[in-house]
C-alpha cells in the first residue's frame, strides 16, 4: 500500500515497528506530489531532501511522520512569504513553538502550504503565489485561509498539516476539502512564530485526515508558552483518551439562528440538522434547539476587530527590517508607501484601510468600541447556552466548495462565506469541523463537513462527539 | 451609503494606492461599513468591551537578554533579512533634511 494513504497514527506505529521509515514515507509522498500537485497547487515550496528532524524515541508520538506546514508559521533557517511578494526573499531566523513542539515529537517537518496572503481570505486565490484548487474539483477552491494545508490532505499528498484560524480559516477548508480541522481554545496553542494577523483571534491547529489524528496532533501542539503570553497554562488532557467514549446523554445544542440564513443549501441543511442530528441520537445523544440571540452580528463584529488587529500587526512590514523594498529611491515615507503599496496584494490593502479607519479618531467609538461590546453579547450567548448543553451542532459553511472567481470581485459576498466559523474565534471557544456528507454540483461529489463547538479548553468533548459521529461514517 | 476620506486613511496607513485603486476601493468599503451599520441595533449600555476572549493577566519575567539572540551571527540572521543593511545597521533613505 501506498503510505502517502495511511494516517499519522498509523505511520508512526509501523515506523516505530520498524515496518517502514520517514524516507519511505517522504518517498511516497514525493511520487504522490509529482503526480497531483501541478494541478492542486497546494504547495509553495516542496523538497523532499530537505526535511527537518530530531533524534528522538521510539515512543515519541509522532516518531517519523512527515508534517506539512502552512507557510505563515516560522521554520528556523527557510523561506516563509505568508502568500504575499512583501515577505519575498525573507528567511526565518527561529522555530515557532509548534514546530520545536512537532520535531520533539518525532514529528519530519516537510514543505510548505499556500494561504490567501496574510491569512486574508476564503478561498485560497489571493495568494501572490496564485490559487490552490480543491481536489475534489479543480475548478473549485479548496477554502481558505489554510487552503493549501487541507487540499494536500485532501489529495493525500499530505499525511497532516498545520493551519492556523483567524475566522474560520482552518474549519472552512477542511469542510470544502473533506477532511478534519480543529481551532483549539483562544490560548491553548502558543502563537509564538505564528506570523500575526489579528492577535485576539489567532489559533494554530492541525488539518487531518480522521478525528484521531486530530487529537495526536493537537495533544502534541497544546500547553502553556514562555514565549507567548496569550498562551493558557492550563494542563492538556490525553486527547486520544476521550475517543471510543460513548456519547450517551450527551446534550447537543442546535442553534436555531444557524439554519435561517438564506444562502444556506439545503443539502448541507439536511446533512446536519436531520441526518447528523439523527445519527447522534442514535447512539444515545440527546438534541435540542437553543438560541445565539447575536449570531446575526458576528460578521459585523469580526470585520471591524480583525481588519483593526491587522492593520496594526501589518505596520511592521515597511520595506526596512525584512522582506520587499520598493526599489524607488525618495524619501523615507515614500519608501513605506510605495513599499506597501506594491508588496500587498488588494485583499491585504482593502483590510488594512477598512482597519486603520475603524482606528482613526472620530470613528474609532462608532467602529472599535462598539464592536467590542457586542463581541462580548456574542460571547455572552455561549456561556449562556453552555450552561444547558455540552457541545453545539452547526454547519461549518453555508455551502460546498465555490467556484474559482465566483466571489473574488465581491469582498462582501466572500466574507459572508465565514458566517458559521466567526464567532467561535469571537467567543475564543475551541471548534472541529467533521466530513458529513456531498452535494453533487456539476457531476461532481462535493464535500460537506458539519461543525461542533465547546466550551474553553474542552476540546475533549469535541474528539468524544466527532470521534463518534465518524465511527458512523466509516 | 457611508463615505470614507480614502486619502487620508491612506497616508494615515502608509499606503500607497492608485487612482485606479481607490475608485474600486471606495465603493467596497462603503458596502462593507453599511454592512457593520447593524451594530448600531444591539444594546451595548453598560457593556464592557471584550479585547480578548480570556481573562488574562499580565505575565512577568526577568528582563534578561536570550543568551542565543545575541550572538553576532543571530544578529546577522536578522540583519540578512533586511532589503538594504550595512554591518548591523539597517539602511534607510536620509531622513535629516541638509541646512541651506
Amino acid at each position: 500500500m501506498n503510505l502517502s494513504q495511511k494516517t499519522a497514527f498509523e505511520l508512526a506505529e509501523s515506523c516505530r515497528a520498524g515496518k517502514c521509515s520517514s524516507e519511505d514515507i517522504l518517498k511516497d509522498l514525493a511520487r504522490a506530489i509529482e503526480a497531483k500537485d501541478s494541478s492542486i497547487k497546494a504547495y509553495v515550496r516542496f523538497d523532499a531532501k530537505k526535511s527537518l528532524r530530531r533524534t528522538v524515541s521510539k515512543e515519541a508520538p509522532l516518531y517519523g511522520v512527515p508534517i506539512a506546514i502552512k507557510d505563515n508559521i516560522c521554520v528556523e533557517n527557510e523561506a516563509i512569504t505568508c502568500g504575499s511578494k512583501i515577505l519575498q526573499n525573507f528567511v526565518s531566523p527561529y522555530n515557532a513553538t509548534v514546530i520545536e513542539r512537532l520535531l520533539d515529537a518525532g514529528a519530519v517537518i516537510f514543505g510548505r502550504t499556500n494561504m490567501d496572503e496574510f491569512a486574508f481570505g476564503s478561498s485560497c486565490e489571493t495568494s501572490f503565489y496564485g490559487p490552490t484548487r480543491n481536489p475534489h474539483d479543480l475548478g473549485r477552491v479548496p477554502g481558505g485561509s489554510s487552503g493549501g494545508s487541507a487540499a494536500c490532505v485532501a489529495a493525500q499528498t499530505a499525511i497532516a498539516a498545520l493551519g492556523s484560524d483567524t475566522g474560520g480559516s482552518i474549519r472552512q477548508p477542511a469542510s470544502l476539502c473533506g477532511v478534519v480541522g480543529i481551532k483549539p481554545t483562544y490560548g491553548r496553542v502558543s502563537r509564538y512564530g505564528l506570523i500575526a494577523f489579528a492577535s485576539s483571534l489567532d489559533q494554530i491547529g492541525p488539518l487531518t485526515r480522521d478525528v484521531r489524528d486530530s487529537a495526536l496532533l493537537l495533544k502534541v501542539l497544546a500547553g502553556g508558552d514562555p514565549r507567548d503570553s496569550t498562551s493558557a497554562n492550563v494542563p492538556v488532557p490525553d486527547y486520544l483518551s476521550f475517543l471510543g467514549k460513548d456519547i450517551k446523554g450527551m446534550k447537543i445544542g442546535i442553534p436555531k439562528e444557524y439554519f435561517k440564513k438564506e444562502g444556506l443549501s439545503p443539502a448541507v441543511e439536511k446533512a446536519v440538522r436531520q441526518e447528523a442530528a439523527q445519527v447522534l441520537e442514535k447512539q444515545g445523544a440527546r438534541c435540542e434547539e437553543v438560541s445565539l440571540p447575536h449570531t446575526a452580528f458576528a460578521i459585523g463584529v469580526y470585520y471591524i476587530v480583525a481588519p483593526s488587529e491587522a492593520s496594526s500587526n501589518l505596520a511592521r512590514f515597511d520595506g526596512v527590517r525584512f522582506g520587499w523594498r520598493h526599489p524607488s529611491t525618495g524619501n523615507l515615507l515614500e519608501l513605506y508607501e510605495k513599499t506597501r503599496g506594491e508588496g500587498f496584494g488588494s485583499e491585504a490593502k482593502r483590510r488594512i484601510i477598512l482597519g486603520t479607519y475603524s482606528l482613526s479618531s472620530g470613528y474609532y467609538d462608532a467602529y472599535y468600541l462598539r464592536a467590542m461590546k457586542v463581541r462580548t453579547r456574542i460571547k455572552q450567548d455561549f456561556d449562556e447556552v453552555f450552561k444547558k448543553v455540552n457541545v453545539i451542532l452547526t454547519p461549518t459553511s453555508p455551502t460546498p466548495a465555490f467556484k474559482l472567481g465566483e466571489k473574488a470581485t465581491n469582498p462582501l459576498e466572500m466574507y459572508l462565506s465565514d458566517i458559521y466559523t466567526i464567532s467561535a474565534n469571537l467567543a475564543g471557544i475551541p471548534a472541529i469541523s467533521v466530513p458529513c456528507g456531498a452535494e453533487v454540483r456539476d457531476g461532481k461529489s462535493l464535500p460537506i463537513g458539519l461543525q461542533f463547538m465547546a466550551k474553553p479548553f474542552d476540546e475533549g468533548k469535541l474528539f468524544q462527539i466527532a470521534h463518534a459521529f465518524e465511527g458512523t461514517r466509516i | 451609503m457611508v463615505h470614507i476620506d480614502l486619502k487620508q486613511v491612506a497616508r494615515l496607513a502608509r499606503l500607497h494606492l492608485t487612482e485606479a485603486e481607490m475608485k474600486l476601493l471606495e465603493p467596497q468599503l462603503g458596502q462593507i461599513l453599511s454592512f457593520v451599520e447593524s451594530l448600531k441595533e444591539v444594546k451595548v449600555e453598560g457593556v464592557e468591551p471584550t479585547s480578548h476572549p480570556l481573562s488574562l493577566s499580565n505575565v512577568f519575567r526577568e528582563d534578561q537578554p536570550h543568551v542565543k539572540a545575541v550572538e553576532p551571527e543571530r544578529i546577522q540572521a536578522f540583519i540578512k533579512n533586511s532589503p538594504a543593511s550595512r554591518g548591523s545597521f539597517f539602511e534607510v533613505p536620509k531622513i535629516i533634511e541638509d541646512k541651506s
